[in-house]
């Protein structure tokens, strides 16, 4: 059963039966204000043409008229998933272009919130995944646990979803012991509960056959696309920002990057899952090896940058996030341009969802991990 | 042997979807993770970052707003109005007006970080609600606390 | 036979109070389940254990405005919840409780359920071409293109029973399961009975035709207040009649130590229901192409050896 599925129709037939379906920006698969137009025979999909832009903000010019420290609250707002990595990446981009120091106690707390936050969008992602396959029990499965995450990190950083905790040259607070023992003892928890997610799902053979084999990605076209992340790490690529160009001390912590060669829908579900293990092999290994100190460096009041340009690369749950800063000098940059894993990845949709039944489709579009808003920025 | 297989892929998906229904019905006999809101709820933490407010000086039950609008200056979402005066015979100025726009708030905090006095704070309140958005368009933050005008 | 008016219109009236009554508990004992499964407790509010949330929510439904879209095929779209719900009304009408509950003994019960039971699949298909919704259309013609893959084991199944009894009679076939119920001696059947008919009421993981996740609604996307809550109705309806076929061909009928015959039925009846429930809050949805593929490529076969070894066992 390893062949992959064939439609035996040809894609320039064209007949009175063709229609052009609305999928969007309503639609319960979409999991946003994505529009997609397709143009369908029966079930099939002739053509797919995503309709961006309902969600569109202007993240980068309200950046442009914000001082550093005002932007960073809009920062999260784009991944609202993985908050903490695009507040990581605004923070590490102002530290690169200032030249902060930052302590490491403060970016071994970074770590271990941003690897939390990976764990719980990786959690969002398997239920809404399995939630597009038709399974409505995985989403709550997953949300009850991503849900102590949240209170995990609800107790440091204030707030469930939009954090915004990392600040210029360290952290506003410092966590405590109970704090990380709370971390730690999620994890053991976390780590029982793990064998329900496969037993429910991995191994079930309904699903299965919904994702093997469907919408494969070849290792070139994942990288002429410019995908990234669990994504192009399930095409058989081994990428990862945190491991090719290190950034906030993940170079002291031991991990593996799990690729997968298939390139399937199934590929990108293993890649996924692997990662929330080797999360949790992070967080262990940054908790057991915080160093003491303070958590924030000497950071002036009112931050002026200097003239010049930065460019930062940080690992989000969905893949590679540049943010880019040119400044002029003075209290706001000149030119800010962030490049979102998410818009690369929806590239490759039009041409995966040519040829597929609409279910597919929408498997292929839960297993690329949207989130809209990061789309449409 | 093709039969032999694909007999044996049937039986091994149906132990399968066995095992998925163990784990719904052990599900069952979980203790459930919800709350039931609004009988009981969840925890605040201590952190929690509810709307602003403005804390009172012990000594006099003032204000502790000094006035210095830098709060108002550095909000992302300009949603903070500061105006202060002397009151007669002090030294220092104390806030005589301090509105919030929580219609625009995004509960980032810096207005509590950059507070040089620590004057504002997070209030516990989630749960607001009104009819009408003038409610929160304008929110009086020193309503509460005595005033020396 | 002798049937007087008023035993008509009696038998009318309890079935549509069973009718109305048995969806007012599964919906109830759906939102219950789904919500024990998922570590939540399900409504919890209107009465005990929100034992009158459906209630509530039927009141809500019937008192909301009728929407038809403009593009509608309208009388289409209004006779498509009746055509959905009305033949229940006839299909409960063979289905023996006990002994001596049962609305009228048919010789060709059985036939009759199999026979109404398709058109559950006129309304939907009316449904999703009336509503002049192409999400609505497409889960009308995946409801047609189902009855391919069910109908066939269904009935094959179907057959076995009655070859081993030799009757169409609801009431003979569970007569004759006084001493051993048939699924002791059919145990796969049973399996692929439970799967067709899963298949058949248009449960998870077989429900094409609504299939959330990729048609919004499917066939009742258009739908809202009393249309909706007729689906609902018949859905639930077709549930219990499946559940109650199954209870009388395979579980003894109304069989069982000390519990009078009607309580032992219901239970059968509602435990079966509750495994369908258990189903559709476990898996996630088949896609079409792959259930054709197993209807005909599992299903049917399964159910054809086991129509050859049973014919040939009975023959010996």
């Amino acid at each position: 059963m390893n062949r992959p599925i064939q439609p035996t129709y040809t894609l320039d037939k064209v007949g009175e039966e063709n229609f052009a379906l609305n999928l969007g920006p309503q639609h319960p698969g979409t999991h946003g204000v994505l529009r997609v137009v397709l143009h369908m025979d029966g079930e099939y999909i002739l053509q797919a043409d995503p309709v961006l832009g309902y969600g569109h903000r202007m993240q980068e010019k309200i950046a442009e008229n914000m001082t550093y420290p005002q932007a960073l609250p809009y920062v999260c707002r784009m991944d609202y998933l993985g908050a903490l990595s695009y507040n990581l990446a605004w923070v590490l981009a102002v530290e690169k272009l200032c030249q902060f120091e930052v302590p490491e106690r403060a970016e071994a707390i970074r770590v271990i919130a941003t690897e939390l936050n990976r764990i719980s969008s990786h959690l969002l992602w398997w239920g809404a995944f399995l939630l597009d396959l038709g399974g409505f029990t995985p989403f709550l499965q997953a949300l009850t646990d991503r849900e102590r995450i949240l209170d995990i990190l609800e107790e440091v950083t204030g707030s469930r979803l939009t954090y915004c905790y990392f600040r210029f040259g360290g952290l506003p607070s410092d966590v405590d012991e109970a704090w990380l023992t709370r971390v730690l003892d999620f994890i053991k928890e976390f780590r029982d509960r793990l064998p329900r997610y496969h037993d429910l799902v991995t191994g079930n053979v309904i699903f299965h056959h919904r994702s093997k084999d469907v919408g494969v990605i070849l290792p070139f076209d994942a990288a002429g696309y410019g995908l990234s992340g669990p994504i192009l790490r399930g095409s058989g690529i081994n990428f990862d920002v945190r491991k090719h160009e290190p950034y906030s001390g993940y170079d002291r912590y031991d991990f593996e990057v799990p690729v997968d060669q298939n390139g399937d829908c199934l590929g990108r579900y293993n890649v996924r899952m692997a990662e929330i293990e080797q999360s949790l092999r992070i967080i262990e290994q940054a908790i057991s090896a915080i160093p003491e100190g303070p958590v924030r460096s000497k950071v002036p009041k009112l931050i002026k940058a200097p003239e010049g340009e930065v460019a930062v690369a940080v690992e989000t749950p969905r893949g590679q996030l540049v943010i880019y800063i040119v400044s002029e000098g003075g209290k706001k940059p000149y030119r800010v341009k962030y490049r979102v894993p998410s818009f690369a990845n929806l590239s490759i949709f039009a041409k995966m969802a040519k040829g597929q039944l609409l279910a597919d489709a929408l498997a292929i579009l839960g297993s690329l991990d949207m989130v809209i808003p990061e789309v449409d920025r | 042997m093709m039969e032999c297989c694909y007999i044996k892929e049937v039986v091994k998906g149906f132990f399968s979807l066995c095992t998925g229904m163990r784990v719904t019905m052990g599900n069952v006999f979980t203790r459930p993770a919800t709350v039931q809101w609004p009988r009981e709820s969840a925890p605040l933490p201590d952190r929690f970052r509810g709307h602003i407010m403005m804390l009172a000086d012990d000594a006099t039950g003032y204000p502790k707003c000094i006035a210095c609008t830098s709060c108002a200056r550095n909000c992302p979402s300009q949603c903070i109005i500061v105006t202060g005066k002397k009151p007669e015979g002090a030294k220092k100025k104390m806030a005589d007006r301090f509105e919030l726009d929580f219609t625009k708030c995004s509960l980032c905090g810096l207005c509590v970080e950059i507070c040089p006095v620590g004057a504002l704070d997070f209030s516990r309140d989630y749960a607001l609600a009104s009819y009408t958005r003038n409610d929160f368009t304008t929110m009086d933050l020193l309503q509460e606390l005595g005033s020396p005008f | 036979m002798n049937i007087s008016l008023l035993s008509v219109v009696g038998y009318l009236v309890a079935i549509a109070a069973l009718v109305g009554l048995n969806a007012v508990i599964l919906v109830w004992l759906e939102r219950k389940v789904a919500g024990h499964m998922q570590f939540r407790l399900g409504p919890m509010e209107v009465g005990p254990h929100g034992i009158l949330q459906t209630l509530a929510d039927g009141i809500k439904l019937v008192s909301k405005q009728l929407v038809i879209p403009d593009e509608a095929d309208k009388p289409l779209f209004l006779l498509a919840p009746i055509v959905s719900l009305v033949p229940i009304f006839a299909a409960m009408v063979p289905l023996p409780f006990s002994e001596t509950v049962q609305a009228w003994e048919l010789n060709i019960g059985l036939l009759l359920i199999i026979a109404l039971g398709l058109l559950n699949t006129l309304g939907i298909l009316l449904a999703g071409w009336g509503s002049n919704n192409k999400y609505a259309l497409l889960g009308g013609a995946r409801a047609v293109a189902q009855i391919l893959a069910y109908k066939i084991p269904l009935l094959i199944c179907v057959m076995t029973i009655i070859m081993m009894t030799g009757s169409f009679s609801l009431r003979d076939i569970a007569i004759a399961q006084k001493d051993t119920w048939n699924v002791l001696y059919q145990p796969i059947l049973f399996i692929v009975y439970i799967i067709t008919v899963t298949l058949e009421t248009n449960r998870s993981p077989f429900d094409f035709s609504e299939a959330e996740s990729e048609l919004v609604a499917g066939f009742h996307t258009e739908y809202s207040g009393m249309g909706f809550s007729l689906f609902f109705l018949a859905e639930y309806s077709y549930m219990f009649i499946a559940a109650g076929l199954a209870t009388v061909l395979f579980l003894g009928g109304w069989h069982g130590p000390w519990l009078p015959g009607v309580a032992w039925t219901l239970i059968k009846i509602y435990s079966i229901i509750f495994l369908m429930m258990w189903f559709r809050w476990t898996f996630p949805r088949v896609r079409i192409d792959q259930m054709l593929s197993f209807g005909w490529k599992i299903l049917l076969p399964l159910s054809l050896i086991n129509f050859i070894i049973t014919a040939g066992v009975l023959a010996l």
